[in-house]
């Protein structure tokens, strides 16, 4: 974006033709600051890795449909779930939602972009870079990490090629390049939210998105150091021969599980917080309602920033953990379910005797709501120190965090692309490939993943290549919904690439969503607004019949037709 | 962090890449000039990364039968002169700061020099002190501990003389600074003082504790 047009920069056209616009795509390969375009970046980069992080499950599923480890090795087996969870975590789930709290906070707080526009693309740019050192890790001797995603000590430590640069190695220091660019988006959200609303836009006035992405973003700030620290010893003790969790010279490996929960537990608000955003934004659009207790679900995001602090030894019941440390954190993760239960009361009453149209986003909102819901009910079970230790290490487990990961968290970010894909890119997507996508990504899901319960609580271990024939019944189906999930995903690349080269273009407000990105032209013009807006009112003003701004006609500039407000 | 070499009233953000709506960006409002909040937020977070140290360092202890282990005991009276050091360092930087904001850059430059010559000296001598301790990052668990807590800070020390130096080469462009634009300054003073902070807890855990 180095060369000019000075003709472009005179016309006072919003859609100009020249490079930087908004409809050139060449910005989207370039050094943008502009957080639009980075926003865009980040979803894309983080779907290819999706699809790779889905073809490593697609090969598991391939070899857990026979009792038999007859498909691939036993070591690429453990390669496998390792890269599929690091990948699906680190490469998908945090730069997507990053991506899109990048396009959509500055939007709708009345900003012309982030705090900090440079080290945005620096923060994002980083994605691809420690993408790649990931991937590279299948060309070292020895293949990649096979310790699992939270490579726990004594296992993760075990060099047999004896080389420094080995798998795990290259796994430590992409998780730690992936910490220093989540916690360089952390300050920059952060700071946006809180010193970048426009006039009039108080914290009461911001959209329910915007206050999860807050109480996300400081969940990264506090929990990421403490990752980045067990990571930086884990390193010692692996490549420098230091003995911070070696137990025989005085180490010791339950605290690096310490180090890993404390922000892994907490990351997978990180992860689900701005899903129940997403949530609290699409479902008063497309009910015609304003959300149920707004203000008690803004501030219910806040409360599981807290309580997430304190739960995270529930993942180590089992690690010889002392029984009052088990109570005291039975009761602190059942009482996350607290604020967690008041936002679904709340979505539930917003959809309640709603003018519903089931659009895909609606659609892929309800689907994940209901999913979000039995993974609600199951965790609630794994709390209970009991039940938890009796399917420790099971496919129960699997199967509740798979509701949790892609049954409420990956359908809330279909929804959220569906919802703002006119907005983004001027176009509307083909609803009828939408819904086919919808229904294929829906009975995938739970074909895949429901199984995993009864599995779970037949005794099926996790993380094994082959197991007892009498567990086949519900793997073969399991298998079968993953080839499906795999499937679900031609459709949504198909509707996405030709409506975006060839769709019907779209108008500012294809929702009639009340909200200050959908004042703005689609897509909104480079800093996004003309004048700053001033709100004047509360969010979700549906069946109200009053403005959201005072300045509506001079936000979008006085050249432009006006549009007429909702 | 975002660049310091622009002044704060001509957003480099907006010309940046030069857009197309160049005439529009122009008459914008500047970019607000946020980067001592971005700071202070990486700075609460990063100081929970040290947090996360000396957890470790309290509960290896705990656990341990005798701390430190025979052998690896820690001097004393080098450590304190270099504590003296750091911590009278942070009253000289902030000098410099009150110099710069009575638009007194040769104040601002002498008090800075004065900062990161004390900063050299406190590394050099956390150098000899690893030299001459007798024991070294692999010896037991309390060496591990006190090697990579003093090798983290040390190397946050290192960034913050790298700070003022890059204030220092700044500042010999007259008018670069002056009492109404100096936020580099002033993030360098505050990212001074975390690194001070930081110390204190430091030295009272790996030197004083062990004493007791």
């Amino acid at each position: 974006m180095t060369t000019n047009a000075p003709t472009g920069a005179i016309a006072p056209n919003v859609e100009q033709p020249a490079p930087g616009a908004p409809n050139n795509w060449r910005r989207f390969f370039s050094f943008s600051t502009d957080h639009k375009v980075i926003g865009i970046q980040y979803i894309v980069t983080a779907f290819l890795f999706f699809l790779i992080g889905g073809l490593f499950a697609m090969i598991m599923r391939g070899e857990l449909i026979t009792p038999d480890a007859d498909l691939v090795d036993r070591t690429v087996y453990n390669a496998l779930f390792t890269m599929h969870g690091t990948v699906m975590l680190f490469m998908w789930t945090f730069p997507v939602l990053n991506g899109l709290a990048n396009y959509l906070v500055p939007l709708m707080i009345g900003a012309r972009d982030m705090a900090f526009p440079r080290l945005n693309a620096i923060a994002f740019w980083m994605v691809p870079v420690f993408g790649i050192i990931l991937m590279s890790s299948f060309l070292v001797p020895g293949g990649p990490a096979q310790a699992g995603w939270w490579s726990y000590p004594p296992v993760s430590l075990q060099n047999p090629g004896g080389n420094l640069v080995n798998g795990q190695f290259l796994w430590l220091v992409a998780v730690a390049l992936s910490g220093v660019s989540s916690i360089m988006g952390a300050v920059n959200i952060v700071t946006t939210i809180i010193k970048m609303r426009a006039p009039g836009m108080g914290f009461f006035r911001m959209p329910a998105f915007v206050w999860t992405v807050l109480s996300a973003q400081m969940i990264q700030l506090f929990g990421l150091p403490a990752l980045t620290a067990g990571a930086v010893m884990l390193l010692f003790d692996l490549t420098t021969g230091t003995s911070f969790f070696d137990p025989i010279k005085g180490g010791s490996p339950v605290l690096y599980q310490h180090f890993f929960w404390f922000y892994s537990h907490p990351a997978v608000y990180v992860i689900i917080l701005p899903v129940f955003g997403i949530f609290s934004e699409v479902f008063p659009v497309y009910a015609r309602k304003p959300l149920f207790g707004y203000k008690v679900v803004a501030v219910s995001s806040l409360i599981i920033t807290g309580l997430s602090a304190i739960v995270w030894v529930h993942h180590m019941f089992a690690s010889g953990t002392p029984g009052w440390m088990r109570m005291l954190f039975m009761f602190s993760t059942m009482l996350i379910s607290v604020p967690t239960g008041i936002k679904v009361f709340a979505w539930v009453a917003t959809v309640w005797g709603g003018k519903l149209r089931l659009t895909t986003p609606m659609l892929f909102a309800l689907g994940g709501l209901v999913m979000f819901v039995f993974s609600g009910i199951t965790g609630i079970m794994l709390a209970a120190v009991p039940f938890d230790i009796h399917v420790n290490n099971t496919y129960f487990v699997v199967g509740h965090f798979h509701y949790v990961i892609y049954g409420a968290t990956v359908m809330g970010v279909y929804a959220a692309i569906y919802h703002w894909f006119p907005k983004m890119t001027g176009r509307m997507y083909y609803e009828g490939l939408g819904k086919l996508h919808f229904a294929l990504t829906f009975i995938g899901a739970n074909l895949n993943f429901f199984p995993m319960h009864p599995l779970g609580l037949q005794g099926m271990p996790r993380r094994v290549a082959s197991y007892d024939p009498e567990f086949a019944f519900w793997n073969v189906i399991a298998s079968l919904g993953g080839f499906l999930l795999g499937m679900s995903t031609l459709p949504f690349i198909l509707n996405m690439v030709s409506s975006w080269v060839q769709g019907k273009p779209a108008p500012d407000n294809p929702w009639r969503a009340i909200g200050l990105e959908w004042l703005v032209s689609s897509p909104p013009p480079t800093e996004n607004f003309e004048e700053l807006p001033n709100v004047i009112a509360e969010p979700y003003g549906y069946g109200k019949d009053e403005p959201l701004v005072s300045n509506a006609s001079a936000m979008i500039g006085t050249e432009l037709a006006p549009t007429p407000s909702p | 962090m975002q660049g310091s070499t622009v002044p704060s009233e001509t957003s480099e953000v907006l010309i940046d890449g030069a857009m197309p709506a160049e005439a529009i960006a122009h008459e914008h409002e500047a970019h607000p000039d946020l980067r001592v909040w971005g700071l202070l937020t990486f700075l609460a977070s990063e100081s929970l990364m040290f947090g996360g140290f000396f957890a470790t360092y309290l509960l290896l202890r705990g656990a341990a039968a005798q701390w430190p282990p025979e052998g690896t005991e820690v001097e004393l009276l080098l450590p304190t002169i270099n504590t003296v050091i750091l911590v009278s360092s942070s009253f000289v930087i902030h000098l410099g700061d009150t110099a710069v904001k009575k638009n007194d850059v040769k104040g601002l430059r002498l008090w800075y020099i004065v900062t990161a010559v004390m900063g050299i000296v406190f590394l050099a001598g956390q150098v000899y002190e690893y030299a001459t301790l007798g024991y070294g990052l692999k010896s037991n668990i309390f060496a591990n501990c006190f090697y990579l807590m003093t090798g983290f800070h040390g190397l946050h020390v290192f960034i913050g003389v790298c700070l003022i130096l890059g204030v220092l080469w700044r500042s010999r462009r007259s008018g670069h600074y002056s009492s109404s634009h100096h936020t580099g300054v002033e993030m360098a003073e505050i990212y001074w003082h975390f690194v001070d902070i930081i110390w204190i807890v430091l030295f009272t855990l790996l030197y004083i504790l062990t004493r007791f």
